[in-house]
This record gives structure tokens, C-alpha cells and sequence, in this order.
């Protein structure tokens, strides 16, 4: 076995504040492979923190850790300098919402081509090229059209599908999709979806996937992590998902309604305090 | 209990047609879906039944009553409507008692701090939280508030925006729970929108698909599991929303 | 029109404390926080802290240098320009704290509605707002004076009327954004009139944001006061208003610069100080600020 692109041991992160510092991350560990690993929990749960973590980006806050490597360099120590290299080039992140996080005074096509010249830095013709194949990649129908589109005039499936091509252009080894779905509709959401998975798997990504969907982290990955109050309180196999055993997640999938289901009331997740405690294997 | 009746609802936004003959009855006492992906106008339904929008063509019946020619005051305690985001639907700086209040006021109802209290209590929220302020509430607290502030005028109808979509899933089961305990208690009409079929289907008996500000079929909940929608958006919908419950 | 109830007056008294000690947090707002309570014990204890009547004329001792019985000299009545300022405090707050009662009610009242009435209501209000923001307001101010004849009210009430508009603009602006709220929206559902909504949902609202730019308005209304005052429209003779003294020691200028120097920078001191304290006030009236985070 290849040793893991991400290996995290012990990751705590710190908001210190007026009225005492707030603990968002607490203790964390897990290693990532190229796999699609799904990290699920309620707001406040501090999934993503914990992915804005592993990319720096959390000015404000203490990161401290036993471990935390990305294909062996230990992100902690690494200077900003070097890290910003990693930004972008080998660990992208994408967000929910296209709008937010397009420029939109700029058409999407220029945006896509950038990415490609910052990171790859090949010529502006090249870029161009690269950006229409990777924008055909995520099934735009028509992308020399909507190159040169603003982002106003782009749906929001075909946004995040925008955005999808910017991240994964620069061949990352690794991405962080925090809800990169919760903002599309249903059957939108399928569509975008699929082109992740199938980008992801072709070119041997690995992608943590950040969400409150059970539903959606259950059919699209590997493996999911469960967090509540910044713990990793469980770890299984997403095929397991059903079978869980730590009752915050069994609270979770009871209290979800489904389709055909027997409308009697839904389970309402009493909280207790010893599901902070983990269960299962550790990683 | 008073019935819903929908007819021929069109709204147009200058040139644009936002709704375009909408039509459906809701019976007494039962819970009507609208589902539909973001602008194919649900929302919009629920606002012209409300009245928030006026500009609309066509006819909506309450108990049998025009809307248009119900007094204002009778139209208020006929239908009330919780809105989508706790966040946004409660004024920052009104506490739960002035939140709760101000309907009794306009209204001059009598005996306040009765209806106060069983408001309250019915939400299942506890007393002292009268004197809370929203930034003080969690979002599901705060969509319990918002329930109760419609109840308090003891409407028959209760249109509910995506009441729960900004809720976490456990607040959700909350909510909904509350929902239906208070429907089969108290015997409101709902009119729900949500996207999530699920939702949909857990709360409401039956439930109509929109697309571009038109209903494209109204079904009945049985035929969600087996998806027997007929026309194709419809089933393309089911389709997606069964798949991504259950997986490929 | 419904009076406002306990309710509302409350959660303001709350705040208030929290508002005083983020404004005393930062320096230039404290700063600005200390002159203006300093100008107000002045204007309170004037009798007390002045040396002489402020209207005694002394035709023995005119154009007297700082110094000598006269902390800052004698004009060319004779008269102590020390105490003429002291007593020129009750003036300058008069003049703020009329401008402030008339405009800041006449400028939320008219945006608050105009905004959320709207149609053909908005349009016209606005349009007589465009008027009055097209001239410069001491002009404005110098026609209304003008026509009204010169004396201290009238020169308040031209203040008055050409410092309204930008308030009203703003309130205007605001409450574009909380009519379309949900919170509005559910208090129409529930049958409240416009006239309640404007009072309880909107004003609030928009008040903090008056409040501040009636704040860093103050500076701009001493200025203008000064300067009608200055041009003999204002405050006339005898009374001790700061710009009056400037204007009448302009003649004496070059001898005795002290006739115009001290006005000058009590002028300048409390209009600096009331724009610091509203830059102040704009930071600390952000939401988040406004009470503790407390959650349950």
C-alpha cells in the first residue's frame, strides 16, 4: 500500500476569544489515500474548519497537531511561501456556492485560464486550450460559448461545474469539496456529482468531501467520517453507513425522513454527553 | 379547518410570466405539497395565497371565501405563513414577548398573556424564553418562535416555506414532528413547499411538481415510492430525489 | 398612531452601556467622548466656572493679551473672551441640540415612509430631497436667514432645514433593505398597518445608522452655525456665539490675535470631537456589538 497523501494525528484547532477560546477541532486524526473520504456532521460540528484547516487558511485560529503531513511535508512547519505553492496547485478546495466564489466581473472562461497559467505556467494560447478541454470535461455542451460567459449568466449547476473544472485543471493531488452541492437542485446535484466522481477516479485524486448529507456522502464515498462537536466519533465504510453503531450516527439516520417511510414522528437526537466518545476502529 | 381552492393563479413580472394557471384545491384539514426546483415559482404560490403579492390573476378561496374580498383582519386570522429562513423571519431587535405580542395587539384580542403562555407551550418551548431575543435562540428555537407567532391568531391555514431547509437534520425532525403533531391536534389546512421530496412526503398526503411557474402534474404521495408520475419532469424529479436516497 | 411600548424602550437601555464602553475602548473616540462631556459640565456649570459677566463691557481694558486677570485676554469691548467661550458653549449646544431634535425626526419619519410606501409617494419626496441636497447647505441656509431675518432660532431652523435631506436619503436607503425582509413580511401576514410597521419593524432599524450620521453631522452643523454667525446672520451681538467673536475679531486680527484664535479652536475642538465619536459610534453599533454573544 502507498503510504497516505494526508496523515493527520491529533489536530486540534483554537479560536481564542473574548469570552474564552472555543476548541472548533478537537483532537482529530485520520489519513487520507487517493480515495474519496466523506467527513459528515451537523453546524458546529467543525467539518469545516477542519478543511480550511488543512489548507491554512484560518488566520485567526491555532492550529496545533502531532501530525499533519501532505505527501510527507509537514503542513504545520511548512513557511507561507511554500504553502501558497500547495494552494491551488496540489490541494484545491471547492466551496458551495459558484457565485461566491467567482469574480464576477470577469468571464468565466479568462478565470478557468488563469488558474491554468498561474499554476502550469504554460502560454496564454495553451491555457486556453487546456481550459476549453477541461471545461468540456465537466460535459459543458458548448464550451467555447460559455468561456465566454460572465458569471451571472451561467446557471448555478453549470457554475459549480465551472468551478469544478478550475480546481481540478491544475492536476491536484488533492481536493476539499466543502457542500459542493448543497446549493443545486436535486437533480442538478446528480449530474454534477458523477463528473466530480469520474474526474476524481480517472486522474487519481484524492478528494475529502465535506457535508451534512448522509444520503450524499453514503452513495459517493469511499469511506466516512462522522464528526460531532469537533471529535471524529466515527469511521466506517461508506457501504456500512446503515450499520453504524455510535448512537449520534444512528440518531442521524433515524431522524432523517425518507420516501415511503412509515410517517410515524422522527427519532429527535436526544444529546448526550458520551457521544463524544468514539467508537470502532480508529484509523 | 377550512379548504384552499386555487384557480387559474397567473403573475407576470413586467413582461416575464412567473405563474402561469395554477390550480389546485387543498381539502380541510389535509397537508398539500409544492415541490419544484429553485425558480419554478413555489414560493410565489404561497406568497399571492398570502397576499404578500397582489398583482395576480385568477382566483383563491378560502373556506369558500374570495381572498380578495375577505377584511383584512379576517383574512389574518384565516392564514398565516412560517418562512423559510429563522434567521431573517423574526425582527433583531423584538424580543419573543414583543414578537408574540404584536398580533394580539393589532387585533385586540383578549386575555394576552394567556394566548402568550399557550403559544408558547404548544411550540413546546418553555416560558422564560419570553424575554429572549432572537440572537439568543438556536435556528430551530427560532422556527419554533416563528410557529407560534402564526398560531397565535388561530388561523385554519398554515403555508409553510421550506420550513425546515435551513435546519440541521436532527432540528428538522424537530420541527416537522411539532408540525404534524399540531395538524393532527389542532386540524390546520398546510400548504407546504419544499425541495426535499422526502419532507414532502413524510408531511403531506398530496403534492404537486412545478416547473417554470407551472404545475406539471399533482400526485398522490403513493406514487412517490414507485415513482408513477407521468409526465417527464415530474418522474425525472422523483427519479433524482429516489437515487440520491437510496443510491445508484 | 400607537405609543411605543415598555418593550421597546428596554432592550435599548441594555446596549447603551455596551456602546459607551466599545466607544471608550478606542482611543480617538474617547477622546472625542471626554470633550464633549467636558462641553456639556462647561455649559452646565458656566456661571460657576467663568471669571467675569460675559456681557460687562470694559472700555479700560479692551484688546488686553492673554494673561492679567484675563486667561485669554479681553476684546476690543473689553469684555473676557474666556467666559464669553464658556457661556458660548450653552449656544453651540443649543444649536446641536435643536438641529439634531428637529432633523433627526423630520429625516427618519420622511425616509422611513417614502421607502416603504414607495410608488408615486417615494418619487415625489425624493424629488424635493433632490432639491434640497442641490444646493450647498450655507447657501441654502443663507437664503432661508435672508429671508427670515437674522437672529439665533432662524439661523437654527435654516440649519435645520438644509441638513435633513442626506438623513432622509439614508433612511430612505435602509429601509429598501428591511421592507423586503421576512420579519416585515409576517408582520403584514398578522394585519399590522403601514403606519405600525414603519414605527415598530423599520425605525429600528435604521436608527443606528441616523445616529451615527447625525453624529458626524454635528461637526458640520457648528460649522455652518459659526459661519452664519461669522457672515452676522446667526447669533447677533451681544450674545457670545464662537463664530460671532471670530467675525468681530477679524478687524483686530493682526494686533491681537487672540480675539480669534481661542473661538477658532473651541470650534475646531468639539467639531473634531463629535466626528470622532461618530466613527466611533459606527464600529461599535455594528449588530454583532450590540450585546453579548449569548447563546443558550
Amino acid at each position: 500500500m502507498t503510504a497516505p497523501l494526508l496523515d493527520l494525528r491529533g489536530l486540534s484547532v483554537l479560536y481564542p476569544g473574548e469570552h474564552g477560546a472555543t476548541l472548533a477541532v478537537d483532537n482529530v486524526s485520520f489519513t487520507l489515500r487517493r480515495e474519496k473520504l466523506g467527513i459528515v456532521g451537523e453546524s458546529g460540528s467543525g467539518k469545516s474548519t477542519l478543511g480550511r484547516a488543512l489548507l491554512r487558511l484560518l488566520p485567526q485560529a491555532r492550529i496545533t497537531a502531532e501530525r499533519m503531513t501532505f505527501d510527507g511535508m509537514d503542513l504545520l512547519s511548512l513557511p507561507e511561501r511554500a504553502m501558497r505553492h500547495l494552494r491551488g496547485r496540489r490541494m484545491s478546495m471547492i466551496l458551495q456556492d459558484p457565485k461566491f466564489s467567482l469574480n464576477p466581473i470577469r468571464r468565466v472562461g479568462d478565470q478557468v485560464a488563469e488558474a491554468c497559467r498561474i499554476h502550469l505556467r504554460c502560454s496564454r494560447a495553451e491555457a486556453r486550450e487546456r481550459s476549453l478541454a477541461m471545461l468540456e470535461a465537466v460535459q459543458i455542451a458548448d464550451p467555447r460559448r460559455v468561456y465566454h460567459l460572465y458569471p451571472h449568466e451561467v446557471s448555478g449547476g453549470m457554475g459549480q461545474r465551472i468551478m469544478i473544472a478550475m480546481m481540478l485543471l491544475p492536476e491536484p493531488d488533492l481536493v476539499i469539496a466543502d457542500e459542493p452541492t448543497s446549493a443545486l437542485d436535486v437533480t442538478v446535484r446528480l449530474q454534477v456529482l458523477r463528473i466530480l466522481d469520474r474526474l476524481v477516479t480517472e486522474r487519481g485524486i484524492g478528494l475529502l468531501m465535506i457535508s451534512h448529507d448522509l444520503n450524499l456522502v453514503r452513495n459517493f464515498c469511499d469511506r466516512v467520517l462522522i464528526m460531532y462537536a469537533g471529535r471524529v466519533v466515527e469511521s466506517l465504510p461508506a457501504a456500512d453507513l446503515e450499520r453504524a453503531r455510535h448512537p449520534y450516527t444512528q440518531a442521524l439516520l433515524a431522524a432523517q425522513p425518507r420516501i415511503g417511510g412509515d410517517r410515524s414522528p422522527l427519532k429527535v437526537p436526544e444529546r448526550r454527553a458520551d457521544w463524544k466518545e468514539p467508537i470502532g476502529p480508529q484509523p | 379547518m377550512k379548504p384552499v381552492d386555487v384557480e387559474d393563479l397567473s403573475i407576470r413580472l413586467g413582461d416575464v410570466p412567473i405563474l402561469s394557471g395554477i390550480g389546485f384545491s387543498v381539502a380541510a384539514g389535509e397537508c398539500f405539497g409544492l415541490v419544484g426546483e429553485s425558480g419554478s415559482g413555489k414560493s410565489t404560490v404561497l406568497r399571492c395565497i398570502a397576499q404578500l403579492m397582489v398583482h395576480w390573476q385568477g382566483r383563491i378561496r378560502i373556506g369558500g371565501t374570495d381572498i380578495r374580498r375577505m377584511p383584512l383582519q379576517e383574512r389574518c386570522r384565516s392564514v398565516q405563513m412560517v418562512f423559510q429562513d429563522p434567521y431573517g423571519s423574526l425582527h433583531p431587535r423584538q424580543s419573543v414577548r414583543t414578537a408574540l405580542s404584536e398580533p394580539i395587539r393589532i387585533h385586540r384580542l383578549d386575555r394576552p398573556q394567556e394566548r402568550l403562555e399557550r403559544a408558547l407551550t404548544e411550540v413546546g418551548l418553555p416560558l422564560h424564553f419570553l424575554d429572549r431575543f432572537p440572537h439568543q435562540l438556536s435556528g430551530g428555537q427560532r422556527q419554533r418562535v416563528a410557529i407560534a407567532r402564526a398560531l397565535i391568531l388561530e388561523p385554519a391555514v398554515l403555508l409553510l416555506d421550506e420550513p425546515t431547509s435551513a435546519l440541521d437534520v436532527s432540528v428538522q425532525a424537530e420541527v416537522l414532528n411539532l408540525l404534524s403533531e399540531l395538524r393532527r391536534r389542532r386540524g390546520f389546512t398546510y400548504v407546504m413547499v419544499s425541495h426535499d421530496l422526502a419532507v414532502i412526503d413524510h408531511m403531506c398526503d398530496r403534492l404537486a411538481v412545478m416547473q417554470a411557474g407551472r404545475i406539471v402534474e399533482i400526485l398522490d404521495r403513493a406514487a412517490l415510492i414507485g415513482n408513477g408520475a407521468r409526465h417527464p419532469y415530474a418522474r425525472q424529479l422523483i427519479e433524482a430525489s429516489l437515487e440520491h436516497e437510496r443510491g445508484r | 398612531m400607537t405609543a411605543l411600548p415598555r418593550s421597546t424602550g428596554l432592550p435599548l437601555l441594555r446596549p447603551l452601556g455596551n456602546i459607551l464602553r466599545a466607544l471608550l475602548r478606542n482611543p480617538p473616540s474617547a477622546f472625542g467622548l471626554t470633550i464633549i462631556g467636558l462641553l456639556l459640565l462647561i455649559a452646565l456649570f458656566a456661571p460657576l466656572l467663568a471669571t467675569h459677566d460675559p456681557h460687562a463691557v470694559d472700555l479700560d481694558n479692551t484688546l488686553r493679551p492673554p494673561g492679567g486677570g484675563h486667561l485669554f485676554g479681553t476684546d476690543e469691548l473689553g469684555r473676557d473672551i474666556y467666559s464669553r467661550l464658556v457661556f458660548g458653549t450653552r449656544i453651540t449646544l443649543r444649536i446641536i441640540a435643536l438641529v439634531t431634535v428637529i432633523v433627526g425626526p423630520i429625516g427618519l419619519i420622511i425616509g422611513t415612509a417614502s421607502g416603504y410606501v414607495g410608488g408615486l409617494f417615494d418619487r415625489i419626496m425624493m424629488r424635493i430631497t433632490d432639491i434640497f441636497l442641490s444646493f450647498p447647505a450655507l447657501i441654502l441656509s443663507l437664503a432661508f436667514v435672508a429671508a427670515l431675518g437674522p437672529s439665533l432660532n432662524n439661523a437654527i431652523i435654516a440649519i435645520a432645514l438644509t441638513s435633513w435631506p442626506p438623513i432622509a436619503r439614508l433612511a430612505r436607503a435602509e429601509t429598501l433593505t428591511f421592507r423586503a425582509t421576512d420579519y416585515v413580511a409576517a408582520a403584514r401576514l398578522q394585519g399590522a398597518s403601514t403606519l405600525r410597521i414603519i414605527v415598530r419593524s423599520i425605525m429600528p432599524m435604521c436608527l443606528p445608522s441616523v445616529v451615527i450620521r447625525l453624529t458626524l453631522n454635528m461637526a458640520t452643523v457648528i460649522l455652518t452655525a459659526a459661519g452664519l454667525g461669522f457672515l452676522g446672520l446667526g447669533a447677533q451681538p451681544p450674545l457670545p456665539e464662537w463664530g460671532a467673536m471670530i467675525a468681530t475679531g477679524r478687524r483686530y486680527m493682526i494686533d491681537s490675535w487672540w480675539l480669534v484664535t481661542f473661538p477658532g479652536l473651541a470650534i475646531l475642538l468639539v467639531s473634531l470631537a463629535f466626528n470622532l465619536v461618530g466613527d466611533g459610534l459606527r464600529d461599535a453599533l455594528d449588530p454583532r456589538q450590540m450585546t453579548g454573544r449569548a447563546m443558550p
